[in-house]
């Protein structure tokens, strides 16, 4: 991006840094007061990591189990619980949260040129609103769990199951507030808060997909919310919308569900790919391929998605017409994903290719992401659809476009912007080293489970016919590597935050207006508002820079 | 069944045709991998950093391939969704003169009724080479009926009546699952399907207890349970004769029109007031709770025996 910017960061030391930077302050009350939106994305960097090794604990848990065909490890209510657990909080506690509120946070406004979201304190609330959702969770784990599945099916849910569905179910109410109060305010920032100069077809890709998700978040978060508030009137006086029993239908449940959680798979997916749509240009300093078509691919997406949720019940007994529209529209929808890889591998040509660890986790997205996407076309034709949903095919598909794709996508970002966020640099070759473990790992978990859901092991079964189990074995081992691919970084990055190398302003060479202050920003992140001049991704590969952060 | 498997067994008419597209799914998936990941690998190696190749004049966009790789995959997309329609709207069209078993299903096991009024639980026994139609109802959750040599499935709903059909090709056992999540011990309402020669089927259905028809087990509901007291032409409740009403046309008291299928008599047995027929007055009690779902489709059978015998030509859909 061609701008000027006219602050000092090259001739100031490193103690002036740290006196200026927005963590110099280091009491608890600077931390749980602030406003400041960098360290509400690390406040939240925190909370979500407490919710992803929960649930990861409950993954491992079940692969374990699953090695045997008749189990044996713990009873099929505990299994349930744990597979309801892995759900709920990786959804709404760590994946809907984890590129938005982390990264989203803490680089929107820097990337836009601005010193803070639209509304500080608004963001702040948010964050308050999301550890009180998931303290409701916790809540309703300690007391003894919930056994629905993150569905939570109605008549299951509301009739029959025994367990502490309401208070989970008020956790991830109370969470979608905050969700929904961090999408209003990244709508706003985007709208009135931009730099002189910075118009829209201006901006950073990744500013697009948090815009395009942050209407997500806006227009379909209040369905869950009634949904879920539906549940518990029902739960607590009968009032019988999806008792069948008292003349409601339990399929209306799928489509308000439905109606939120198709959309809600696009808040979990557009985020990694504005990620990737950064890294790509950045490390094959090349300018991005085809800017107009990958920004407006976000929007297509966000607005086709509101419209595919019956794809979620073709075998629910709906009628096979609106089975059909909706299988039409799942197939449209996949194609601005397609322009998106198209894009990005176009981007590659002619350019100059850094693999550093940002750049690996960039291309181990596409390669996943594409074969999640591949196999959702699988899933939208409707026959084949009909033997697959339910079972383990559908696991993986999803898996590899949430793992896969927007894990991948967060961990690329949190080591793109980990010199921006801590001022330091982390271990390059260990870097590179988790990325293709997780890589590996991932891939041995998630790609036999398509051979099992096509051979039509069901989802949610802690017993199964002994003809399943080579593959469940593989998935586990792949699991084992998988934890390993992601505890490696956790210590990495704790390590680095304390004893890595000063990064500087911007060790990528990167062109974002984030870059052209110091690393640590800041506490209102530049000194004077940047003035924009030209488009995004102002790269050259014709000019050789060093990035090899093991010589800087 | 303990061996090593990529692909379930064929063995249903709907199996192979869903294997052909996902077969051709696969083959389509091949494909743009390859020309994804081919090129990715290309540049990743000819543009790696500090190699001697090209780079002057890069393009950085073109709408004329922008709107070539979106219209490409938009017609493939196209052409996959007419494959995959055709083929589910003859999975999901109930066919004519199949064998009809009733399936019941409940926390946590499959309830199988015959026509000739055999019952079994967690198996299903069934010829070879005939179309077999199942009407599948839940007296708790929603569970779903799945059979993967066949390629089927459905969810199970309760309050309502669902429907599956398959023609088996190859006789053998194969697995039943249920596919929707119905809590505790889901993962145990499994069960096989027995798929038999006509021969073997028939002796089957002779071996056991000696059962009365559906039909029949209807027929006799109807008067124990009273109903025959008001719908019969000498009561003196002004009630609706229910000779030759299945699948005909009903005007209701709001001047809508309903067709009498499963689903409406069940409501009608269950909440009589829901749809009340023109020129009768709501006096039927609710008969929920006082019959079981198994009671409430052998009725129906009944209800559907002797609507054929008013009109002969009802066996046609």
């Amino acid at each position: 991006m061609n701008a000027r910017v006219a602050t000092e960061i090259d001739i100031r030391t490193e103690g002036e840094f740290a006196r200026e930077s927005y963590l110099s302050e280091h009491t608890v009350r600077s931390w749980l007061l602030t406003t400041d939106h960098k360290r509400i994305g690390i406040l939240y960097l925190f909370t979500i990591l407490i919710f992803f090794a929960i649930a990861s604990v409950a993954a491992a848990m079940m692969r374990i189990e699953l090695l045997h065909p008749t189990g044996g490890l713990m009873t099929s209510e505990t299994y349930n619980k744990l597979f309801t657990i892995h759900g709920t909080l990786m959804v709404w506690f760590f994946l809907i949260p984890s590129i938005p509120a982390v990264l989203g946070n803490f680089v929107l406004p820097m990337m836009i040129g601005a010193r803070d979201v639209a509304f500080p304190k608004l963001n702040l609330t948010s964050w308050y609103l999301f550890v009180f959702g998931g303290a409701f969770a916790t809540w309703s784990l300690i007391r003894g769990g919930v056994d629905t599945g993150w569905t939570f099916y109605t008549p299951y849910s509301t009739t029959y199951a025994n367990s502490h569905v309401i208070s989970m179910a008020a956790g991830v109410f109370i969470a979608g507030f905050s969700t929904i109060i961090t999408g209003m305010n990244f709508i706003v920032t985007t709208h009135k808060m931009r730099a002189p100069g910075l118009t829209w077809f201006r901006l950073p890709l990744f500013v697009w997909s948090l815009y395009a998700t942050s209407l997500i978040m806006v227009l379909a978060t209040p369905v869950l919310a009634m949904t879920l508030g539906l549940i518990s009137l029902e739960r607590i006086w009968g009032v019988g919308i999806f008792d069948p029993n008292l003349g409601g239908d339990p399929i209306l449940f799928q489509h308000m569900f439905w109606f939120y959680s198709h959309p809600a798979v696009y808040i979990m997916i557009l985020p990694g790919m504005g990620v990737v749509s950064e890294l790509i240009p950045c490390f094959s300093r090349k300018p991005i391929f085809g800017y107009p078509w990958v920004g407006c691919a976000s929007m297509a997406i966000a607005i086709l998605g509101f419209l595919v949720w019956g794809h979620h019940m073709f075998v629910s007994s709906q009628s096979v017409y609106a089975g059909m529209i909706f299988s039409v529209l799942s197939f449209l929808v996949a194609v601005p994903s397609g322009v998106k890889v198209f894009n990005w591998t176009a981007t590659l040509h002619k350019g100059s290719i850094h693999f550093t660890t940002p750049m690996l986790y960039a291309l181990g997205f596409i390669g996943l992401f594409v074969i999640g996407g591949l196999t959702g076309l699988f899933l939208a034709a409707l026959s084949v659809d009909v033997h697959v949903h339910d079972t383990y095919f559908i696991i993986a598909h999803f898996h590899y476009i949430m793992v896969g794709g927007m894990v991948t996508g967060f961990m690329g970002g949190l080591h793109y912007w980990w010199p921006k966020i801590t001022g330091r640099l982390y271990p390059e070759i260990w870097g590179k080293l988790a990325a293709l473990t997780t890589f590996l790992g991932f891939n041995l978990t998630f790609f036999p489970l398509f051979i099992l859901g096509y051979l039509g092991q069901p989802r949610r079964y802690h017993v199964y016919p002994p003809e399943f189990q080579i593959f469940h074995v593989l998935s586990t081992a792949g699991a084992s590597i998988l934890g390993v691919g992601y505890v490696m970084p956790l210590i990495y990055f704790i390590w680095s935050a304390k004893h890595g190398r000063a990064a500087g302003p911007n060790p990528w060479r990167a062109t974002g207006l984030e870059w052209q202050t110091s690393s640590p920003p800041p506490k209102h992140n530049f000194k004077e508002t940047p003035v924009v001049t030209g488009k995004p991704y102002d790269y050259s590969a014709e000019k050789d820079v060093d990035l090899d952060l093991a010589n800087l | 069944m303990d061996q090593f498997h990529l692909f379930p067994p064929q063995a249903s008419t709907s199996a192979q045709e869903v294997d052909h597209l996902y077969f051709t799914l696969i083959l389509i998936s091949l494909f743009f991998i390859t020309v994804v990941f081919l090129p990715i690998l290309y540049f990743c190696i000819k543009y790696r950093r500090g190699s001697a190749a090209d780079r002057s004049n890069p393009l950085n966009g073109s709408n004329l391939i922008e709107v070539g790789w979106t219209t490409l995959p938009t017609l493939m997309g196209l052409a996959l969704f007419g494959w995959g329609a055709v083929d589910y709207f003859r999975i999901e069209r109930k066919p004519a003169n199949a064998l009809q078993v009733q399936v019941v299903g409940k926390q946590w096991m499959w309830k199988v009724q015959h026509a000739e009024g055999k019952q079994e639980i967690n198996e299903l026994h069934i010829p070879v080479d005939r179309t077999i139609a199942l009407t599948l109802t839940s007296q708790d959750v929603i569970h779903s009926f799945f059979v993967p040599a066949f390629r089927v499935k459905q969810d199970v709903v309760p309050g309502k009546y669902t429907s599956e059909w398959f023609k088996p090709t190859r006789p053998g056992e194969y697995h039943i699952f249920c596919s929707q999540y119905c809590g505790t011990q889901h993962a145990k309402m499994i069960g096989r399907v027995v798929v038999m020669q006509p021969e073997a089927y028939a002796r089957w259905l002779q071996t056991g207890e000696q059962t009365e028809s559906i039909v029949r087990s209807g027929e006799r509901l109807f008067y124990d349970r009273g109903c025959s007291g008001c719908h019969s032409p000498n009561s003196k409740f002004h009630a609706p004769l229910l000779q030759g009403l299945y699948r005909k046309p009903v005007p209701l008291a709001d001047g809508t029109m309903v067709t009498a299928d499963d689903q409406y008599l069940r409501d009608s047995i269950l909440q009589p007031a829901k749809q009340i027929s023109a020129g009768y007055d709501n006096i039927m009690p609710s008969f929920s709770g006082h019959l079981t779902e198994e009671e409430i489709m052998q009725l129906i059978a009944y209800v559907k025996s002797i609507g054929r015998e008013e009109s002969p030509d009802q066996g046609k859909p």
